[in-house]
């Protein structure tokens, strides 16, 4: 018998008689925040921030005003085209290691913990969102859930190949419970809220 | 790493000659406690998020069979490529079969607790290939030879002085400069060089979803991602009860899981693996290694509903004071003390011993698992079947004879009354392990016995004057 046949065979032996129910998920995430706000103050907690902007302009402005425009700047977003690359998709992913700052857009962001939901139809490139020094996502504050219920109920049945929740910048305590920002993925991380 | 193991209280015993180290050792993980508390306050439906949890993970266990079978044909569907290791030994030959078979010789690693258990590092280390763990603690404790002492914080029994010294050592840092920024920033520009070049990149799985055939793997520093992303092949490896039933009860785990381990509203990164990317590879070891005998125990099955959260150890005292090395296993603390004897009872009947029997782990656990019911439960099956400690079966046969014989019971209080008064020397010095770190009591003038002789006919004589 092949290992596999052998564990189910004795997985199907060893296992509770009787099925135990699934529990009902309805009476959690009742939680009523005002979601926005909430939002702002989980995402500076753990140590990203955000910038209130009404269109495109306002972004380009914040970017040449904050950021080094002379290093490598790449987008998804046709919107940003005239501060950052958009012709990389199709790049080996190695030829990304020395990009500055990655703008991406992701589909909402979740209140109770600061997280952003993005999927590969979104980055360009799996890779771009992890190995840049900085990261810029853009979101609409219309596009806020209140808890990770709210958030699997809105994914639902999406097709995607993969997926992520980003909850700020990149981080580690594993010297001595010191928290330093910048483990190995992205050191910063600026939430574009958009109108 | 088969080196001889050292029984838990006598590696404790080691561990805790430095006191100033050992207190700062204890504080430290009491101090990762208080921030999973303070984020767990702050979700007012919290006990009810663990009682779900608990729930799906029973589910779970009792339809184990039939997701793993859906679980499979999903992941299939999906192009990702599964396969079954009926133990630690055919884990370690099918990733080295992989890697073999794409001609590498080269893998970066991001943390997974089942390859710790598989010793997956020393296997492919003896077959010539170059393994770089890539979580900064693990690589921390890869370098020093050490195993990691923690699931979630790998290098918590170090201070900063001594990852300095490992990395001037290794990576050529200033010698003597302790900053943890300063570090960390050396770690990632050495580790950006590994991703960079490995075409194989192995983690571990948090999550398998049955009605998707998706993974999930959580990371705070990004690296499980640097490494995938970067790689031609990923390697993912999961102990069969990672299973869940479906996509949308990752929202009840994904909000237990960093709140429990370390006060974090949820992992920086919660990646979603359904697909590989073009041109690349995604293949998936379910591994069992025991755990399907484990789900047959009636008493201990629960313990497969572990999440690997850590909350358990970060509030244990015994944990805390004898640090994760002294339980000799890649899972230490409670959680690793019921998991251990499962996969052998003889080397490690000592750790369901290593605890005081507090239940503060029960109390935090996320999933609900009775950790201390099971440690005492592992202590009477361990006796029963001829296991337990040498020095506990004789001390107990002794007490059983004092206890069950009136006569001898009497005498035996009389003479340790009497020893402690006369003669305090015979029982306070090094062979009385009670008098390790304590001080023996003050004995008491009499017996309750003879004290309540006295005092009852008094009473009485009393009720009868009224």
């Amino acid at each position: 018998m092949s290992s596999k046949a052998n564990i189910l065979e004795k997985i199907k032996q060893n296992q509770p008689l009787s099925v135990s129910a699934l529990p009902d998920l309805s009476f959690l995430g009742l939680e009523n925040y005002e979601n926005l706000d909430k939002y702002k103050t989980m995402l500076q907690s753990i140590g990203g921030d955000y910038v209130e902007v009404a269109n495109y302009e306002a972004i380009i402005d914040f970017i040449k005003k904050n950021y080094n425009t002379e290093k490598r700047i790449i987008t998804t977003l046709p919107e940003l085209s005239q501060i950052a690359a958009t012709d990389w998709a199709n790049d080996d992913p190695h030829s990304l290691k020395n990009v500055e700052l990655t703008i991406v857009k992701a589909h909402f962001g979740v209140a109770e913990n600061g997280s952003l939901w993005v999927t590969d139809d979104l980055l360009g490139q799996r890779i771009a969102v992890f190995i840049p020094q900085y990261l810029a996502i853009v979101v609409k504050k219309d596009d806020m859930v209140t808890t990770m219920h709210q958030a699997y109920d809105r994914i639902g049945n999406q097709e995607y190949n993969f997926g992520t929740f980003i909850a700020g910048p990149s981080k580690t305590a594993d010297i001595e419970q010191s928290l330093v920002l910048g483990a190995h993925g992205a050191r910063g991380l600026i939430v574009f809220l958009m109108d | 790493m088969e080196t001889k193991i050292i029984e838990h209280s006598k590696a404790a015993e080691l561990f805790i000659k430095d006191e100033k180290r050992t207190d700062w050792h204890n504080e430290t993980l009491w101090f990762v406690r208080e921030k999973r508390d303070k984020a767990a306050f702050q979700i007012p439906d919290w006990e009810l998020l663990r009682e779900t949890a608990s729930q799906i993970k029973n589910n779970v266990l009792s339809n184990m069979h039939q997701y793993l079978i859906d679980f499979e044909a999903n992941a299939k569907n999906n192009g990702i490529i599964v396969h079954w290791a009926a133990d630690a030994d055919e884990h370690n030959k099918i990733v080295h079969s992989i890697m073999e078979k794409h001609g590498v010789s080269q893998m970066v690693k991001s943390k997974s607790m089942l390859t710790e258990e598989c010793h997956l590092n020393e296997y492919l280390t003896e077959k010539g290939i170059d393994v770089i763990d890539s979580d900064l603690g693990e690589r921390i404790v890869q370098l020093r030879k050490e195993a990691p002492s923690h699931i979630v914080l790998p290098a918590i029994h170090l201070k900063k002085a001594d990852v300095s010294e490992t990395f001037h050592q290794f990576l050529g840092t200033e010698k003597g400069n302790n900053d943890p920024k300063y570090l960390t920033e050396a770690a990632r520009h050495h580790l950006r060089d590994t991703f960079l070049t490995r075409k194989i990149a192995l983690t571990g799985v948090n999550f398998a979803i049955a009605e998707t055939g998706e993974f999930v793997v959580c990371t705070n520093e990004g690296n499980a991602d640097m490494g995938v992303h970067l790689a031609d092949v990923h390697i993912a490896c999961m102990g069969f009860e990672k299973i869940i039933p479906q996509r949308k009860h990752l929202a009840v785990f994904l909000r237990l899981l960093a709140r429990s381990a370390t006060g974090q509203p949820i992992t920086t990164y919660s990646s979603h693996f359904k697909k590989p990317g073009d041109g690349k590879e995604i293949h998936l070891v379910i591994v069992d290694n025991g755990r399907s005998t484990q789900l047959g125990r009636e008493d201990f099955r629960s313990s497969l509903k572990c999440i690997r959260c850590g909350a358990c150890m970060n509030t244990c005292p015994v944990y805390r004071r004898s640090g994760g090395h002294s339980y000799h296993n890649a899972v230490a603390g409670p959680i690793g003390s019921i998991l251990a004897p499962n996969l052998d009872m003889a080397k490690n009947a000592d750790l369901p011993f290593a605890s005081t029997l507090c239940g503060s782990c029960t109390n935090v656990c996320p999933v609900k698992i009775d950790i201390h019911v099971q440690l005492y439960k592992w202590r009477q099956k361990l006796v029963k079947e001829g296991y337990a400690p040498k020095s506990k079966t004789l001390m107990m046969k002794g007490m059983s004879a004092v206890l069950s014989n009136p006569i001898i019971f009497n005498l035996a209080g009389k003479m340790g009354r009497f020893v402690l008064e006369k003669m305090p020397g015979l029982v306070s010095n090094g062979f009385n392990p009670w008098y390790k770190q304590r001080e023996m009591p003050a004995p008491p003038e009499e017996s309750f016995r003879a004290w309540y002789q006295k005092n009852s006919t008094a009473s009485k004589d009393k009720n009868n004057e009224q």
